[in-house]
């Protein structure tokens, strides 16, 4: 397994394809971070336009944390097709190349290979979050510095000390990984079912564009499928962002308001990716190599 | 002792038997032909032996032990290339190799590596990325995969396609080379027939998925069934003639033409025959090659 | 008619306005809650400059301060230091157990940013414990404090502005919160619908200089 697993990060790491993914996170971040630096403040005022009429914000507010925030929320969006790029071409993208007749006929099962396949792509997806997290997190606080993360959210405003700040970070990649390997997972899934490397990252795309959609419409006729939807649970990397307050309206440092939702959540993608790698290795299992 | 043994061996696609009941052994030191005309079923029947494609029933022995239960074990001692020699265009020569050697329980050396290069001929082109080979040298490669961790079964489909022909000669001689200095089991498979003819010690040919002719090479090339394909000014004169006489036994069915297959010191003699008979002798063309065979035999199940 | 009426309260604006003329500057430590219905923020350290007349700033250490717009410039001293009102008796209250004299200002300078003030003073110790303000531009501000070791120069322990919010709200394509839940049960873990920040002071250094850059 450590085989199939080395020689799969090999390849992927010698595909131009990969690094497409490192460089479209790194110029879109590089936009935004430039963009909040030449312009930040007007977007700020923008954002605290209502809060602004009855208070006066002082202190830094446009610092690291904040920008990695709105980067996470643009950005935890997008990569999940960056993710579908290659994770929807493992299998099939070789079958599309004829090179998993050569594979397949090593001696390792077909369960070990899609198994190890999927750890090589589960590794991929984590340096590609790690990589976010470098630029998105510790090159935002390089840049803008560190401060107290006050977070404009829809109907009230979060202050979160600096302290109490950093971990939530570790806590939110950590939870973005969870999602990020959901659709890592059903990205495979698609991969095992085709023979070619379009349709699966189409597919994958497609299938995360429509149940994003089916999460964010609040109509009531689908707020009975949400909570099963993973799309619905991969953005709750936020609730880390949230904090409890006390009787007295108080904040308290190092809590997290929601944390039974985080819970539930990585419950529920832990039950999507382990259902899409099982789906996979059946459908692998019992498929026959015609290509 | 048989390497590959096969029994009762089926493959249905939807209402498509691609394979039907086909049964056939090979033995150790062998370079077992494997003959069929496309859509035959050879690829089948070969991704079934590399478990590429699952039997619908039939069962599957490779040096004595089921395909089923020993898989791993069994393919560790397998190298295959299987039609067209698919590789990973953004790596070279040597990193392929590396990269499949690593797949293998057995250490694989790099002067392994080297030998198999040189072996068919790649040395030179190693450190060169495989986007640039021609379909020659990424057949070359292909082989040079199958070879690397020195299995003792040989499975090869269409190992000459896209070679020029310096190069099918080159594969021929490897091939030959393998089983009778390295004692290695090869079964080849191949639509240059003539190539097989060079190579083999036995033959099996299927069509429509059924075995039609098994044997060892010098038995199906047997000079006592010589094909005639006769040309005449009246075929029907000429057939009427053999049907009254002692040749039609000889008379193959088949519609492009009268053939027999007669003995070949028989053919002088039918000759004259016909030509006493009054019959416009066109020409007479007599083949005993593999090929004509193969023709043969196919044709003659149709 | 007016300086009558000014007459007769001008004694304890008088005594408040000398035991604050005793404060040139200073410079006190402090623990700041912010309590408004749509922000939670925990309690943050505070340090809070003031200079003779009116300069008042408050500084979070390295964090991010939220304080009603205006509002905490509007303290008693810039009320009261610039002498520029007419004080109006408006009678008495109890006030936790204290009897406390109401009087209001009008400030009689156009250019002053409030329109009206009310003082709730105990006579005992010549001590404000409540204003309410109305501001021009910021709207009305309730403060009130409380007293402790620096009561005699009129500074308090702990000071607590009261004033209207408005409502919060930013759209979800914004925040790019889609999904949420009922929005109406986050706004039940928010206790209070008004807005307080509460300034506790720890510690005072009184008239040691304060530079002006500080403001």
């Amino acid at each position: 397994m450590k085989q199939i697993i080395s020689i799969e990060l090999y390849k992927i790491f010698r595909r131009p394809r990969t690094y497409i993914a490192f460089a479209a996170i790194a110029a879109l971040i590089m936009v935004i971070q430039f963009g909040l630096k030449m312009d930040g403040q007007s977007y700020a005022g923008f954002l605290m336009k209502d809060i602004n009429d009855t208070l006066t914000v002082d202190g830094k507010v446009l610092n690291g944390y904040l920008i990695c925030y709105i980067l996470l929320q643009l950005l935890l969006v997008h990569v999940p097709l960056l993710v579908a790029l290659i994770a929807a071409d493992m299998i099939s993208g070789e079958a599309n190349l004829g090179t998993l007749r050569l594979l397949f006929t090593t001696p390792y099962s077909r369960t070990q290979w899609v198994i190890g396949k999927f750890i090589a792509a589960s590794i991929y997806t984590i340096v590609l979050l790690i990589w976010l997290a470098f630029l998105a997190l510790f090159a935002s606080m390089w840049i803008f510095g560190t401060d107290d993360l006050f977070l404009m959210k829809s109907n009230y405003v979060v202050l979160i000390q600096e302290k109490d700040v950093l971990w939530r970070y570790v806590g939110a990649f950590v939870f973005a990984s969870f999602s990020l390997l959901t659709v890592t997972a059903l990205g495979f899934l698609m991969s095992s079912i085709a023979n070619n490397s379009i349709g699966p990252i189409v597919g994958t795309m497609s299938a995360i564009v429509f149940f994003t959609i089916l999460s964010t419409l609040n109509i009531p006729l689908f707020s009975i499928i949400k909570p099963y939807l993973f799309t619905t649970h991969m953005n709750n990397w936020k609730e880390f962002f949230d904090i409890k307050v006390d009787d007295n309206n108080e904040a308290i440092y190092g809590t997290i308001l929601n944390l039974a939702k985080i819970k539930t959540s990585l419950i529920v993608l832990t039950l999507h990716i382990i259902l899409f790698v099982s789906a996979s290795v059946i459908i692998t299992k019992r498929k026959d190599i015609l290509s | 002792m048989s390497v590959i043994q096969v029994n009762n061996l089926s493959k249905h696609f939807g209402n498509l038997k691609a394979v039907d009941q086909l049964s056939f052994s090979v033995n150790a030191g062998e370079v077992f032909g494997f003959l069929g005309q496309n859509g035959s079923g050879k690829s089948t029947t070969i991704r079934m032996l590399l478990s590429l494609i699952h039997p619908t029933s039939g069962r599957i022995e490779l040096f004595g032990k089921s395909m089923e239960t020993n898989r791993n074990q069994i393919l560790e001692e397998v190298g295959a290339i299987i039609e067209r020699p698919d590789l990973y265009p953004y790596l070279t020569a040597r990193e392929h190799l590396q990269l499949f050697a690593k797949l293998r329980s057995k250490k694989i050396t790099t002067s392994r590596i080297d030998d198999t290069l040189i072996k068919v001929g790649l040395l030179e082109r190693a450190q060169d990325k495989v986007q640039t080979f021609s379909l020659g040298m990424k057949q070359r490669l292909g082989i040079a995969i199958a070879l690397v961790h020195n299995p003792s079964l040989i499975i090869l489909d269409e190992p000459t396609n896209g070679l020029d022909p310096q190069g099918i000669s080159d594969i021929r001689n490897l091939i030959k080379q393998l089983a009778q200095q390295e004692g290695k089991t090869v079964l080849v498979s191949s639509h240059l027939l003539s190539e097989i003819e060079q190579m083999a010690t036995q033959i099996m040919i299927i069509h429509r998925g059924q075995k039609i002719a098994e044997g060892p090479i010098q038995k199906l090339l047997d000079p006592n069934k010589m094909v005639v394909h006769v040309k005449t000014t009246n075929d029907a004169q000429a057939l009427q003639f053999i049907m009254s006489g002692s040749f039609s036994n000889y008379l193959l069915k088949r519609t492009d033409g009268i053939h027999l297959c007669m003995p070949d010191y028989e053919i002088p003699l039918f000759n004259t025959s016909l030509v006493n008979a009054g019959v416009g002798l066109i020409g007479v063309e007599t083949r005993n090659s593999l090929e004509d065979y193969f023709l043969q035999v196919t044709s003659n199940s149709n | 008619m007016n300086n009558r009426l000014q007459a007769q309260v001008d004694p304890l604006i008088e005594r408040v306005s000398q035991k604050l003329g005793l404060v040139n500057d200073y410079v006190a430590e402090g623990v700041m809650k912010t309590d408004v219905s749509f922000i939670k923020a925990s309690l943050g350290k505070v340090k809070v400059y003031f200079k003779k007349p009116n300069l008042l700033k408050v500084k979070k250490e390295g964090g991010i301060s939220l304080l009603p717009k205006g509002g905490v410039s509007v303290t008693i001293n810039s009320l009261l230091n610039t002498k520029q009102y007419i004080a109006l008796p408006a009678g008495t209250q109890e006030y936790n157990g204290k009897t406390l004299r109401v009087i209001k200002l009008v400030p009689t300078d156009d250019k002053l940013d409030w329109v009206i003030s009310t003082l709730w003073i105990d006579p005992a110790d010549a001590l404000v414990y409540k204003t309410f303000t109305t501001t021009k531009e910021n709207g009305s501000y309730e403060i009130t404090m409380e007293y402790g070791s620096y009561a005699n120069l009129g500074l308090p322990s702990k000071i607590i502005f009261a004033f209207n919010t408005k409502d919060y709200k930013l759209p979800n394509g914004i925040t790019l919160e889609f999904g949420d839940d009922d929005p109406t049960a986050k706004q039940k873990a928010l206790k209070n619908k008004k807005g307080k920040i509460e300034i506790t002071y720890t510690n005072y250094v009184i008239n040691k200089g304060v530079s002006n850059t500080m403001f």
